[in-house]
């Protein structure tokens, strides 16, 4: 029986600690709680607008890939954080997702908290993210990378969404531009994941950017892979087979271009390995994010990524949500808002001639101010 | 009902079936003694369910210390512990309270809600504004999360009682969500009819991804978790091949691996209005838990079930078609798994793409083995691991305690409850047969 009086005495300080926990949950979580009770009332004295000078929570539910992810989850971090460096008056927080069951909960938890504004992460969010604004009319919200105009939300416009794109066309441009100024052999090579507008606008960008350099030094600089005039190209058929990226840029490279442009996700790791493969006389540009960040171990062959600048469309978001200026719709990353960019140079920041660099800064001050006019029109 | 006597035991292992209705049973169950003892007896022994309300209560102290020991705060409150002690336990208590406190009010009960309500004029007000649903919305989140855990966790339970182990939630949940979200935007069909139609094609999806392991075992001896296992990855790269094209199952004018839609009608009710999540596709879980309780306990099929997982020699000299039985059990199973992927794809996500399977398949072991592989345990651990999901978001928003707690958590009691010595030992209760190490049948069979 002693055993037994062991146990039951076990079960009853389980239940008695049961029970503490909840008795206690009172004080405690009001004092938990009370960061988020102070921003609701500062958010209800200024009738949910929050003019400059009133306290801003920005908030941001990552996608599976959690907040750690070296890709857009990582970038819009920053660019939150940003926001909250360069004003005082903005605390931001984040929930992770594990799996897509948490999407929804993750945002009605920041709703809430009174958030003044939800960043979500991606096209996985984007359907819950319309439903969200479309059930809270009051609540702002940003989602990165997926727009209407992109077939990511499907509905009704909700107002209260500020969709963050990316005119990739213009990066593209100074990516084509610096992919000619490099190659040795007078060809590079761009390849897509899937014939899409979100693909082929890089490509175009890329394209056009080889011509301007022909056309200002006299060169004859070949594009394989892509024509932005008849918009014919090779295509892997999807954004996850690294084997098709690795024979396709293996054909590039027999062919003599030694500047390859993946733009197909994953796709690219083929390339990465295909360039590998050369030994040196081959490099390439990584896409969407900076290469050396997420695909790190190839870094040395990535001369420049062409980017998307989740960072600066996030910090620029959260800051419109701060100073009252928020207005939903799509933002259009550029050359010059930052949201459309090339990555640092990392290793080859000594490698590209000095020249080359500062014609690069004059192309680029050049389509900032609207003198160099892109051929190709955004899709976004 | 039948020939058989279904409610008794199926045949003990060592005695061939046809003495079994004669043989004297080693315990009566209990109605004449009191509630009490019972209690006592229960406890004394370690059962099963002595042993799982410790393991979780095991598992609440681990996860506190690992919480409280992780803890910036706390690790700097404890650097000076000898100058201020009171300080560094203050601390690692409130830390670990706090964040159990944020996951119980995110998923049961938020006494803030309820003060919210309280200062409502009046309740027409309080209804108006959605107070009135905010108070039961931790409840909703909950049983919202539990619903696929509960569907997958039966699709384990039952195989597992016939004396199988079945890791194929995965691929069968695939199935469900393929065929559900194909017919869901595909087809035009009136408002209840579409949601039926999807719902059966759920279950006829997951039960054909269930089948194949069932009908390899039956006809060639191929052992059913390697299949299931197979299959889960089988499953998981058609489903990225169907939604990489947009000829077979990709949006229209995406880039992204996900499907259309589906429509409206086939979306499952919502049951207490827009404000709450809580769908139609909690009330098919607990359907489908009576129904496969029913099966077991009730009918011949379930006899013959139970007595294939006690012994397939002897079921089989008493008359047991056991492969017959074996693809059978697989077939349901796959279909409560594949009505899990319909459950989520009509009642929560609406679109089908590459992720949307989850952990589900791998949660669904972990429910059934705390449920202890009965119907009712699978509801009660799948509102328990629903509650721990549901609670996450408000712990990581409220308390910044790492969402990886409600891992930590789950997997600290399926240790527990998978080693009832290792729980027996540390509370010193005296050795009692564990009902689970049955489950080594299923790794033999």
């Amino acid at each position: 029986m002693k055993q037994s009086a062991w146990a039951a005495a076990a079960l009853a300080v389980s239940a008695t600690v049961v029970l503490a926990g909840c008795g206690s949950s009172h004080s405690s979580a009001s004092s938990g709680a009370s960061g988020a009770a102070t921003t609701s009332a500062s958010a209800s004295n200024s009738g949910g607008a929050a003019a400059s000078g009133t306290k801003t929570l920005g908030c941001m539910v990552t996608d599976t890939g959690g907040i750690n992810d070296r890709s857009f989850n990582a970038s819009s971090w920053a660019g939150m954080q940003a926001a909250a460096s360069a004003n005082s008056n903005i605390t931001v927080k984040y929930l992770q997702s594990t799996t897509q069951s948490d999407y929804t909960p993750n945002i009605n938890a920041f709703i809430s908290q009174k958030c003044n504004i939800i960043v979500t992460v991606g096209f996985l969010m984007g359907a819950v993210t319309e439903a969200a604004a479309k059930a809270n009319p009051d609540q702002k919200f940003a989602i990165v990378d997926c727009s209407y105009k992109t077939g990511c939300l499907t509905g009704a416009k909700e107002p209260n969404i500020d969709q963050l794109t990316y005119n990739t066309v213009q990066d593209g441009f100074l990516g084509g531009y610096l992919a000619a100024g490099m190659s040795k052999s007078g060809k590079v090579a761009t390849f897509g994941g899937i014939e899409l507008p979100t693909v082929t606008i890089y490509m175009d960008g890329f394209w056009d950017g080889v011509q301007y350099y022909n056309s200002k030094h006299g060169n004859n600089v070949q594009v394989l892979g892509w024509n932005e005039k008849t918009q014919k190209g090779s295509f892997t058929g999807d954004f996850t087979n690294q084997t098709k990226g690795q024979t396709l840029t293996q054909t590039f490279i027999s062919e003599g271009a030694d500047v390859i442009f993946p733009v197909a996700g994953n796709v690219g790791l083929g390339a990465a390995k295909a360039v590998q493969g050369a030994g040196g006389k081959v490099n390439m540009e990584w896409v969407d994010v900076d290469g050396c960040v997420s695909a790190a171990s190839y870094c040395k062959y990535f001369i420049t990524s062409v980017e998307k600048g989740v960072t600066a469309s996030v910090k620029a978001t959260v800051q419109s949500a701060a100073d009252g200026s928020f207005k939903g719709g799509t933002y259009v990353g550029t050359l010059a808002n930052g949201g459309a960019v090339l990555a640092p140079f990392h290793d080859f920041s000594s490698k590209i001639p000095s020249a080359l660099q500062s014609e690069l800064k004059t192309v680029q001050s050049g389509i900032e101010d609207g003198s160099i006019q892109t051929p190709t029109k955004s899709p976004v | 009902m039948s020939a058989h006597e279904p409610a008794a035991d199926p045949p003990p292992a060592a005695s061939p079936a046809g003495t079994a209705t004669t043989a004297p049973k080693p315990e009566e169950p209990g109605e004449r003694r009191s509630f009490g003892q019972l209690l006592r007896q229960s406890v004394t022994e370690g059962n099963s369910f002595t042993v799982t309300v410790l393991a979780i209560f095991a598992a609440l102290v681990v996860g506190g210390l690992i919480n409280a020991f992780t803890n910036t705060t706390v690790l700097h409150a404890w650097s000076n512990l000898f100058s201020d002690p009171g300080h560094a336990f203050g601390q690692a208590w409130d830390t670990a309270t706090g964040a159990y406190v944020a996951l119980f009010e995110g998923s049961v009960f938020n006494p803030h809600t309820v003060a919210a309500l309280f200062q409502q004029a009046s309740i027409s007000a309080a209804v108006h504004d959605g107070y009135l649903s905010a108070v039961f919305g931790p409840l909703s989140e909950t049983c919202v999360q539990a619903t696929p855990l509960i569907l997958a966790g039966l699709a384990v339970a039952l195989p597992y009682q016939a004396g199988l182990f079945n890791i194929g939630g995965q691929g069968q949940f695939i199935g469900g969500a393929i065929v559900a979200t194909f017919l869901g935007y595909a087809v035009s069909l009136p408002p209840v009819i579409h949601v039926i139609v999807c719902v059966l094609g759920g279950f006829v999806g997951g039960a054909a991804i269930g089948w194949i392991p069932g009908e390899l075992k039956a006809r060639t001896g191929a052992h059913e978790v390697i299949v299931t296992i197979m299959l889960n990855y089988i499953m998981a790269y058609f489903l990225s091949y169907l939604l990489a094209y947009h000829y077979l199952m990709q949006a229209p004018g995406t880039v992204n691996p996900i499907t259309r839609a589906i429509a409206g009608n086939a979306h499952l009710p919502q049951l207490f209005g827009s404000h709450l999540r809580i769908n139609a596709g909690f009330l098919l879980a607990l359907a489908c838990a009576l129904a496969v309780w029913w099966l077991l306990s009730r009918t011949t099929v379930g006899f013959e079930f139970r007595a294939i997982g006690k012994n397939p020699n002897a079921s089989r000299v008493a008359g047991i078609n056991v492969e017959r039985n074996w693809v059978l059990v697989m077939l349901i199973a796959g279909g409560l798994a594949g009505l899990a992927g319909a459950a989520v794809i009509q009642g929560t996500d609406f679109t089908l793409n590459d992720q949307s399977f989850g952990t589900y398949g791998i949660d669904a072991i972990t429910v059934a083995l705390l449920g202890l592989g009965r119907p009712l345990g699978v509801v009660l651990a799948g509102l328990l691991f629903g509650a721990l999901h549901a609670g996450a978001p408000l712990m990581q928003a409220a308390t910044s305690t790492p969402v990886d707690m409600v891992e930590v958590l789950q997997a600290v009691v399926v240790l527990m409850v998978a080693a009832p010595p290792l729980v027996r030992a540390i509370f010193r209760l005296r050795g009692g047969g564990g009902s689970l190490l049955v489950l080594a049948k299923g790794w033999n069979g």
